[in-house]
């Protein structure tokens, strides 16, 4: 029986294996040293904030791998031998493999600077960051303030997760507004005020410069770039975004950029080895997306399409229309298609906010055809599926912005703000 | 690799290890903590208030003879409604609007820690009173009050014309609970349209119908005069005396009004409730009208979270719940038969008929369901059906073949047994006493045969479903916790399934909790309520197509 062997038990990885295992009977094997069971990453934050316990973020119930005959493998991937087929782990156990699936996901981005290091220096990706962050501020008595570096979105989630214990947050972005180069200034701005508003020191523009040391190794302090300031700190948040976790394919024949090149049936350059979700890296881009794409929906597309490829019906990696979303503290984000925060030479935005600085949308759309590119909507729930459509469907502007409701997924009661856009979507031409 | 590197040579966790090693999550008695789990200044303040009035109902349980009754019972009922208000301002006037989950893990009371198991303790021990003991409370044959009933002796009075009762008691500090932790609720969730104005009818519900109406109602009854007075929105089954014979009697000795009301009793199960469940689901009862859905949604919603949500939960439920269901129509048919005439022509209604038109009835409701709904019923519940139905008939046609007992139990017994079972031990000890280490809806989703009922329709016959958005899933689990009903919400969203479950109440919350906008309730059209998808939207289109319709 063919063996598929996945390392890392992520979103994609755990996708692959579930749909390998709908179209097949092969043996899966998946490999992780993170966890013993699939978790969602995206809930460690409600962990630390006591929303959740570890158990309550586990998609599926702890009998689920064995009835469906998914092998699952405690270890540390140490090497990899695709001339062998052959996977080294770090107990010195060797494991043949068939068809190799690489999931391993990311770390935190560290660019060099001094005291990065550091005991009380850390990133938030990983189960094991979770339980460090537990270590390292458990309550504000002993982490009596956060430097976060880094303005995204594990930033935000960070400085959310740390308010909550009543830790005074220093949040660094080096942007001159929060996720700036994603967002557009208007909603970004309206973030900054948000942020803000939750008692965060939101300090725009300002870079790390070093972290200092106590005389036991220990952080003790930031000093900012810009200003020369040196801000006491017990605990230093790196979250200027992630890269692949892929340094234990080095020396291995597999080709790596920043992450596991791969092309677009997701095969890397070896045989019968696989890269997905957030370590993979297309050799060139698919349409405006990024060549390395870590988010969890792409992860989980990557995982359905790959296994499609394994069990003999050879599939090209296509993602529809771009989507993702989001939480900011209390405002939820969505995004389906694109808007740019740096406006293509074709684009065009309509801006919308209610008076009450929570809620607004951007709507993209093109110079000339007035063909509707994309939405971003904050504090207004509105349908995938919907916007799917009108994408697909090449809708104008007019029609999107007039049709608005048909989209609205705002729970029921809810007050609607549909006519409010399109008078101003209106009035907004005819001033022009 | 600098996050694994250092690692590997440490020895490997497993999950079993993994929340004991997260060193702030420790239960112990205090109140205060560390943030989120500490409570402020003002909040220690306002649960002081509180619980000295708690402390009067307690002194009056011990006989403390209060000298001015009205005086001190106002007192003690305003600073309970207080000392929770007060309590609630200081939660969350200082907080933005949003969800407000930090912490329900770590405190005590939430997470079955030390106050919780008290909390559990102390109820259970107050509803095995009130239904089993009612003289410790001060309840007295054929005396003036004593005690704790007593003390509500003036405000019943003043209602209802009559001394308190344990019942009088327990529905004021119901009605109480409903309403100071109603508004509690509302404040949480103050930036949810849906949420306010659901709380907000209950409380009126409770407030109107359940408590004031019936002590006016008594108030209508005299020497000449006498009416059932009770909760007019609590239908049988949940109200499974509604059709016992001392009340069928008083209904129809009471005239026009009498009358009516029995007829609005029948109509209510058998029309009003398939009308608004087909339109609704079964939310409309379950938390926008029922008493119990009421105290659930409120002072138990800092219990939600308890719920069991593993699959073995969800079997038993489906067992418990319909065999209660089968249990109140076998009991209800014992006793409406044992009281009807043989004789046609004193009454049309007669014993046999009855039991040949019930029998008729439960045939033809499952025949129904069987030809139009077979194929969304699962194995369990087909077997479920069959086997009750044919032991149901059998035990029927061998009353009439035989001359046994019908059911094989006498009436009485069957009545009383229910009565104790389920009226008393499953709805009040385990139902509410329970609430911190159970969940709030323990009763509603294991016991409640009303929720049965309403819930075979909401599965089979209703507009009612909660929708998904798409590929928006992060399976991050919120919606699955914080479902007081034990359903894993998670496990349809992160399929983009329709969520059609007998028995989900509408409380919203799932929805509400959703960090990225995944869950709607809504009523739409009953063609593709049901739907799965194998690959989620947002991949190739052509892999979509193709995978999903293959």
């Amino acid at each position: 029986m063919e063996h598929i062997v996945i390392i890392g038990n992520g979103i994609s990885g755990v996708t692959a294996a579930r749909h390998i295992r709908k179209l097949s009977d092969k043996k899966i094997t998946i490999i992780s040293s993170e966890t013993d069971h699939f978790f969602s990453r995206t809930a460690l934050m409600y962990i630390y904030m006591g929303h959740m316990k570890y158990e309550h973020t586990k998609p599926y119930e702890d009998y689920f791998w064995k009835k469906n005959r998914i092998d699952l493998k405690r270890g540390f991937v140490k090497s990899v031998t695709p001339q062998k087929k052959e996977l080294q782990l770090a107990d010195g156990e060797r494991m043949k493999y068939d068809k190799l699936i690489i999931a391993v996901g990311s770390k935190s981005n560290k660019f060099g600077w001094p005291g990065q290091d550091l005991d009380g220096v850390q990133g938030l990706y990983s189960f094991q960051d979770l339980e460090t962050l537990e270590k390292n501020a458990p309550s504000n008595k002993v982490c009596k303030r956060a430097v976060i570096v880094g303005g995204g979105l594990i930033g935000i989630e960070l400085a959310e997760m740390l308010s909550t214990r009543d830790i005074p947050v220093t949040f660094l972005v080096r942007e001159n507004s929060f996720w700036n180069g994603v967002l557009p200034d208007g909603e970004s701005q309206m973030l900054n005020r948000h942020i803000k508003n939750h008692h965060i020191d939101l300090r725009l523009g300002m870079n790390l410069k070093e972290i200092l040391a106590d005389e036991n190794g220990r952080t003790r302090a930031v000093v900012i770039a810009e200003t020369g300031e040196e801000l006491a700190c017990d605990i230093v948040g790196l979250t200027a975004g992630v890269s692949p976790n892929v340094d234990f394919l080095k020396d291995s024949e597999i080709e790596l950029g920043r992450g596991v090149k791969v092309n677009r049936f997701l095969e890397t350059n070896c045989e019968d080895v696989y890269a997905i979700g957030d370590c993979a890296e297309q050799h060139e881009a698919i349409g405006n997306r990024r060549p390395i794409e870590a988010v969890w929906y792409t992860g989980r597309m990557m995982g359905e399409t790959v296994a499609q490829t394994i069990c003999g019906n050879k599939l090209e990696y296509k993602p529809g229309h771009w989507f993702n979303s989001a939480k900011f503290f209390d405002i939820e984000y969505q995004t389906y298609g694109w808007v740019f925060a740096n406006k293509k030479e074709y684009e065009a935005h309509f801006h919308w906010k209610h008076e009450d600085d929570t809620k607004c949308i951007t709507i993209a759309y093109h110079k000339e055809t007035e063909e509707f590119l994309g939405i971003n909507t904050f504090g207004i729930r509105m349908k995938h599926e919907v916007f799917d459509r009108w994408l697909n469907e090449k809708r104008d502007v007019n029609y999107v912005v007039k049709h608005l409701k048909l989209a609205n997924f705002d729970p029921e009661f809810y007050a609607h703000f549909e006519k409010e856009i399109l008078s101003a979507f209106t009035n907004r031409y005819t001033i022009a | 690799m600098l996050i694994s590197k250092k690692r590997y040579f440490q020895p490997l966790l497993t999950d079993t290890q993994l929340p004991n090693n997260m060193s702030t999550i420790q239960r112990n008695m205090s109140l205060t903590g560390e943030p989120p789990k500490t409570i402020n200044t003002q909040q220690k303040i306002a649960t002081l208030i509180g619980m000295a009035g708690l402390i009067i109902l307690l002194l009056a349980a011990f006989n403390l003879n209060f000298p001015n009754k009205s005086f001190w019972l106002a007192t003690s009922l305003t600073s309970i409604f207080l000392g929770i208000l007060w309590f609630t301002r200081a939660a969350y006037q200082n907080k933005l609007e949003g969800i407000k989950n930090d912490g329900v893990w770590f405190k005590s009371i939430s997470s079955r820690g030390y106050l919780g198991w008290i909390t559990g303790i102390v109820l259970t021990g107050f509803y095995i009173l009130l239904y089993f003991f009612p003289q410790y409370l001060g309840l007295q044959q054929g005396s003036d009050n004593r005690g704790l009933i007593a003390l509500f002796d003036p405000l019943s009075k003043l209602l209802n014309g009559n001394p308190a009762s344990q019942w009088f008691v327990y529905g004021t500090l119901y009605t109480i609970a409903i309403l100071a932790f109603g508004i509690k609720f509302i404040w949480k969730y103050r930036h949810n349209r849906y949420e306010k104005i659901r709380t907000i009818s209950v409380m009126f519900f409770q407030t109107a119908f359940a408590f004031l109406i019936p002590e006016f109602m008594a108030r209508l009854n005299s020497d000449t005069f006498s009416l059932p007075y009770y909760d007019l929105k609590n239908i049988w089954p949940l109200n499974y005396y509604n059709f016992e014979q001392y009340r069928i009697d008083s209904f129809i000795s009471a005239g026009d009004i009498g009358l009516g009301l029995l007829i609005f009793g029948i109509v209510s199960i058998f029309v009003i409730t398939p009308i608004l469940t087909y339109k609704f689901g079964k939310r409309w009862y379950c938390s926008w009208v029922c008493g119990c859905g009421g105290l659930a949604e409120t002072a138990g919603d800092s219990f939600r979270q308890l719920s069991d949500k593993s699959m073995n939960a969800w079997k038993i439920e489906r067992w418990v719940v319909h065999s209660v269901l089968v249990f109140v129509v076998v009991m209800t048919t014992a006793v409406v038969h044992s009281y009807l005439g043989e004789d046609t022509s004193k009454y049309w209604l007669t014993k046999d008929t009855f039991l040949l038109g019930v029998g008729a009835f439960l045939t033809l409701l499952f025949a129904g369901i069987w030809f139009f709904k077979r194929h969304q019923l699962k194995k369990d519940a087909r077997y479920g059906a069959i086997g009750y139905l044919i032991i149901l008939l059998i035990l029927i046609g061998m009353h009439f073949t035989t001359d046994k007992t019908l059911f094989l139990f006498e009436a009485e017994t069957l009545r009383k047994s229910y009565g104790f079972l389920i009226g008393a031990i499953f709805s009040g000890v385990i139902g509410t006493g329970f609430y911190p280490i159970f969940g709030s809806r323990v009763w509603c989703r294991f016991g409640c045969p009303m929720a049965a009922i309403l819930g075979l329709q909401q599965r089979l016959f209703s507009k009612f479903r909660i929708t998904t958005n798409g590929g928006q899933c992060i399976s991050c689990g919120n919606c699955s916790t914080y479902c007081e009903m034990g359903i894993d919400v998670r496990a349809y969203a992160q399929k983009g399934e329709n969520i059609i479950r007998a028995s989900c109440v509408g409380c919203g919350i799932c929805s509400a909790v959703c960090p990225r906008g995944v869950l709607k309730l809504e009523n739409g059209p009953l063609e593709n309520r049901i739907k799965g998808n194998e690959i989620l939207l947002g991949n190739d289109i052509n892999l979509m197509n193709y995978v999903n319709n293959k």
